[in-house]
């Protein structure tokens, strides 16, 4: 690492997260005008745009090679009221939690107080959404029966292709015009509507160039000022590169990447779309720069290490935007799950492994940080080398890169009915999301509650918590005489509440596509510019809505030990186990036990409990896949928690399986926390008997102790193992590499550990920024150790 | 059906030969090594002890059964499970004990089952047996994992309480048979750690070779001690700690200047 990065990580690791009140007052200023009431809506929100990117503020952090920052200051970080307001608690709130804040200061909360919450009290997308949505969906959701991501974060969940290392703005903008000129007024009863996008994309468009314009002077003013003159040389050469790209194409490495993060700014400031951005494919799109470079001697192998990691570090200094109301107190990651994508396969289907895909694992290795997160797609087609390479750095503990099946995920992307040109060009973003990258806007819509489904089936509708009839009546569950019929009213259940949160989603995303049209992302996935149609109005070639999933092991197990101790040992009656749940198994402790410890359990590779999981996916599977959304796509399902299988379990009362209440729920497709005992094998093939490749995406948590990854034929071993999964189409694996007495420390003494990295669910954090409860279902997650 | 007596069927073993393997360890043992891991095997019934289950601060006794009686069928189902893992790997089933050849018409019988479904097979022994019930094993195993555990017969018999005279004759034997053999040495300290005892082990090794190529030294653990408590055994290696790694490099360079291939933990 050069002496500049040094400076430049070190800076990026100690820049204090706060609250920049610069974007708010902006588009405050831009909406006082009253000119939104003049101009057709996406144009409107270009102008909007350019009014923030030609008067925001220019950060040009000392020694940087790439330029640019969201806010007036690394991680200085700004709000998006017109998306959903903060109030003054809100703002109190952020400044004064524990983990993961935001500190605020009386300036801030001047403006707020004077400026921006009484112009958008009322106004803010969310309040159109809450104020839209039906009784039964807020009943619903207040039941925690799912979450809704749209409610604080615009859609976003898209990842980059290849368009901007072969277009620049420029020429971006003449195809603008040709389709504007193309229009068909007399036959196509859209033409206004696709007029008035198409202008809002070039204003977009101009705007980004605007802004690295300014950047170029900024550069060239430091230049005159600057002493050194090697550092002169690199400022006037930075200048010229921010007035060639993002205009033009870009011709080096450095211009990429340059363009890339102008355009990554523009999306993250245009709105507070969800997993910010993510450019996807990195060693696929840059490799021909980097060999051009190499080739013709501009470039070395250190400059270009250099040049990635200081890419790298802008990432980290962009912090997910912080959140309102209950999630602003409960939201604890910094993460805004950016995940670059290594290996994979060229849209040819060739292996995709190239000498950066070597070179970026080592800038990961090296760098450290929490942002981005990166994966490798691991193809059978790609080397043992690259995997094995890769589960060295695995080893050293910081939960990243994680693994992913790359031809699970272009039969899963096909199957939804993506080219499988398409398909190869894409690849895993957010926690394990699947996506067609450069020409598919999906969507996360929120996590499902699946174990909570049964709660409310044995209440017949009824929700315990909020004491309100959430569900449909199913019958009493004493009257079951089998566990046919049981599952037969969890079955309509499940579908009436998927059917509650679809209704939703179509809602909301009429609204976004209404309202909050993004002008500018929509310049960067295709077919948007073809179709003269928005992001978030469907004009991409593919447009889907996940629904995601969550406690797939406490649902199984749960089901399991009625169908065992109920339908068929008869150790207790319905009535027996009713009792026991609605006493939190008080007095029924032995019972608790057995239910516990010798009871059919997920992750063991046991078809008497897996058949439960099978038969709850594909209920799942059936309720939600291939339902419109109201913006011409199809609503698709994943398996993924993040961290909701948290919040899920403080809504439930005990379950069947011996969860007490409001205990955490299983994570992603993991058992249930120590409900495994035979072993990591045992856990993959549980975890294979759902059917992957009708999903999205799901999510596999394994903790191992660092001695599995003792010498070259353990890391073997480990890859061998990761084949296996993959070749029974898993669609993820992650490895958390800690030992458990290394964690406990962590709790005790977090000064000490100030650097501590450890996998979650889908993404790594630094485990001082964890809730204790998260923490410690961390540590209590299985350790499988060494036989 | 003839069934045998199975104490574990174990997942994802690493150290038991090649690639990700299964082990299926056999329950009954005519040795009672006194650093044995697993005492609870070495009885050839099965065998009760208490376990505490906690749940909530309350503590549960509960009763355990150890050793249960199997037919090949259902080991092999067991064992089919993990086969992706096999085939990936390169690895298979490792048949463990107790000692194996201890239920050896059992044994022959699953040996038989295994080879018939394409599995790689390696068998863990102590060589304790008839050598007829050994040479019956070799059409059915691709590699052995053998035991020496003390050069000194006085020693042997102290310590395991047998002599090693027929274990040491059937390696002789088995070693010119042309199969695969990795010798497995315990370094029990103050035991098998000495000097002379690693004098003897190389002259012994010597004739066999090149057939026999490959040592595994085995560190002691005291991993097993809660183990001798719950079945009420007398545990004499109590408080003992491992060789330090360091001498246990110093063996391992010594042993790979001659030529052998040595894996320190299997």
């Amino acid at each position: 690492m050069t002496d500049r990065i040094k400076r430049l990580r070190e800076q990026s690791l100690n820049a204090v997260n706060r609250i920049s009140a610069e974007r708010a007052v902006l588009v405050t200023e831009f909406y006082a005008t009253g000119i939104d009431r003049q101009l057709s809506v996406p144009v409107c929100r270009a102008m909007a745009f350019d009014y923030i990117l030609s008067r925001k503020s220019i950060c040009i952090n000392e020694g940087e090679l790439i330029a640019g920052e969201r806010g007036p200051a690394p991680k200085s970080c700004p709000t998006y009221p017109e998306i959903c307001l903060h109030t003054l608690e809100d703002l109190e709130i952020l400044d004064s939690r524990k983990k993961v804040s935001f500190k605020c200061d009386d300036e801030v909360r001047r403006i707020y107080s004077e400026k921006i919450i009484p112009f958008w009290t009322g106004r803010s997308n969310r309040d159109r959404i809450m104020s839209s949505l039906p009784e039964e969906w807020h009943n619903a959701y207040k039941a925690g029966f799912f979450t809704e991501f749209q409610e604080q974060r615009a859609p976003g969940h898209t990842v980059l292709g290849n368009k901007i290392y072969r277009q620049g703005l420029m020429g971006m903008i003449s195809q603008i015009r040709k389709e504007v000129g193309s229009l068909d007024f007399i036959h196509d009863a859209m033409a206004y509507e696709k007029q008035e996008e198409l202008k809002a994309m070039e204003i977009a468009a101009l705007a980004l160039i605007k802004f690295a314009g300014r950047y170029a002077e900024e550069l060239e003013n430091l230049a005159k000022k600057e002493t050194d003159s090697e550092r002169q040389a690199e400022l006037l050469e930075m200048a010229g590169i921010c007035r060639h790209v993002p205009a033009h194409a870009p011709r080096t490495l450095h211009e990429a990447l340059q363009y890339y993060w102008f355009v990554h700014l523009g999306v993250i400031t245009e709105l507070n779309p969800w997993d910010s951005f993510n450019p996807g494919r990195l060693d696929q799109h840059l490799f021909p720069f980097y060999r051009k470079g190499i080739e013709d001697g501009s470039l070395t192998k250190e400059s270009t290490v250099e040049l990635l990691q200081s890419f790298w570090i802008k990432f980290n200094n962009h912090p997910a935007p912080p959140k309102i109301g209950v999630t602003a107190l409960e939201s604890n990651t910094y993460t805004d799950f950016c995940l670059i994508n290594l290996g994979g396969l060229k849209p040819d289907g060739s292996d995709g492994v190239n000498e950066l895909t070597f070179i970026l694992l080592d800038v990961i290795e090296e760098m450290r940080l929490l942002q981005p997160s990166s994966m490798v797609q691991i193809s059978k087609k790609n080397p043992d080398n690259f995997l094995q390479r890769t589960l060295k750095i695995t080893k050293t503990g910081f939960g990243q890169p994680s693994f992913f099946n790359t031809d699970a995920i272009i039969q899963e992307l096909v199957r939804q009915g993506k080219s499988l040109e398409d398909a190869r060009n894409g690849g895993a973003s957010g926690c394990v999301e699947a996506g067609a990258f450069g020409t598919e806007a999906y969507i996360l819509s929120g996590y499902f509650n699946l174990a909570k489904v049964l709660e409310l089936t044995l209440n017949n509708g009824f929700d315990p918590r909020t004491k309100k009839q959430v569900g449909i009546k199913t019958g009493d569950p004493e009257l079951f005489i089998s566990f046919e019929e049981l599952m037969n009213a969890f079955r309509l259940q499940l579908e009436y509440l998927t059917a509650v949160k679809i209704r939703g989603n179509n809602l909301i995303h009429r609204i976004f596509a209404d309202n909050m049209p993004v002008p500018f992302l929509s310049l960067f996935i295709d077919d948007c510019i073809s179709n003269g149609m928005d992001y978030n109005a469907g004009g991409s070639r593919y447009n889907t809505t996940y629904i995601q999933g969550v406690g797939l092991g406490s649902i199984t197990d749960s089901l399991t030990s009625i169908r065992y101790h109920v339908f068929e040992m008869k150790t207790i009656t319905m009535q027996g186990l009713l009792k026991s749940l609605s006493a939190d198994f008080k007095d029924f402790e032995e019972f608790r036990k057995e239910l516990v410890y010798h009871t059919p359990k997920y992750g063991n590779d046991d078809d008497y409990a897996d058949d439960q999981a099978r038969m709850v996916f594909r209920m799942f599977f059936d309720a939600v896949d291939g339902k419109p959304t109201s913006v011409g796509g199809k609503h698709r399902i994943n398996m993924l928690p993040t961290t909701s299988h948290v919040y899920f379990g403080s809504v439930i009362g005990a379950l069947p399986d011996g969860r007490k209440a409001c205990k955490p729920l299983s994570e992603g497709i993991s058992p249930f926390q120590g409900a495994d005992h035979n072993g990591p094998t045992a856990v993959l093939k549980s975890a294979s008997k759902i059917d992957h490749l009708l999903t999205g995406g799901t999510l596999l948590n394994q903790k191992f102790a660092p001695s599995f990854f003792e010498g070259d034929e353990a890391i073997a071993k480990l890859a061998s193992l990761i084949r296996a999964y993959f070749r029974l189409d898993g669609h993820h694996i992650q490895f958390n590499v800690v030992t458990a007495d290394t964690l406990k420390d962590a709790q005790k003494h977090p000064d000490k550990h100030r650097d501590l990295i450890v996998r979650v669910a889908g993404y790594s954090d630094y485990f001082n920024d964890l809730g204790e409860d998260l923490q410690d279902e961390i540590i209590r997650r299985t350790e499988h150790e060494g036989i | 059906m003839v069934e045998g007596l199975v104490f574990d069927i174990r997942k994802f073993t690493v150290h038991d030969g090649p690639g990700i393997r299964c082990t299926i360890f056999l329950k009954g043992c005519p040795l009672s090594c006194r650093w044995c891991h697993n005492p609870e095997s070495q009885a050839e019934i099965p065998e009760t002890s208490t376990k505490t289950v906690t749940l909530d601060g309350a503590i549960y006794m509960e009763q355990e059964v150890s050793g249960k009686w199997m037919t090949v069928e259902e080991i092999l189902e067991e064992v089919e499970k993990d086969r992706v893992f096999y085939d990936e790997s390169g690895g298979g089933v490792t048949v463990s004990g107790g000692e194996p050849l201890f239920q050896a018409e059992f044994l022959l019988n699953l040996l038989k089952g295994l080879k018939t479904r394409d599995l790689h097979v390696a068998l863990d022994t102590c060589g304790y047996a008839g050598w007829q019930d050994l040479a019956l094993t070799m059409d059915y195993i691709d590699l052995y994992l053998y035991d020496l555990k003390l050069m000194d017969d006085i020693l042997h018999l102290e310590y395991t309480g047998v002599s090693n005279k027929p274990i040491h004759e059937n390696l002789q034997r088995l070693a010119r048979s042309g199969k695969k053999v990795v010798v497995r040495v315990p370094v029990i300290p103050g035991i098998s750690d000495s000097e002379s005892n690693f004098r003897s082990l190389l002259a012994f090794l010597e004739p066999l070779r090149p057939g026999v190529n490959e040592i595994n030294l085995l560190p002691y653990h005291s991993a097993a001690e809660n183990k001798y408590k719950r079945f009420g055994k007398v545990n004499s290696m109590k408080g003992i700690s491992s060789t330090p790694r360091e001498e246990l490099i110093v063996r391992k360079k010594e042993l790979e200047g001659l030529g052998y291939v040595v894996k320190i933990g299997g």
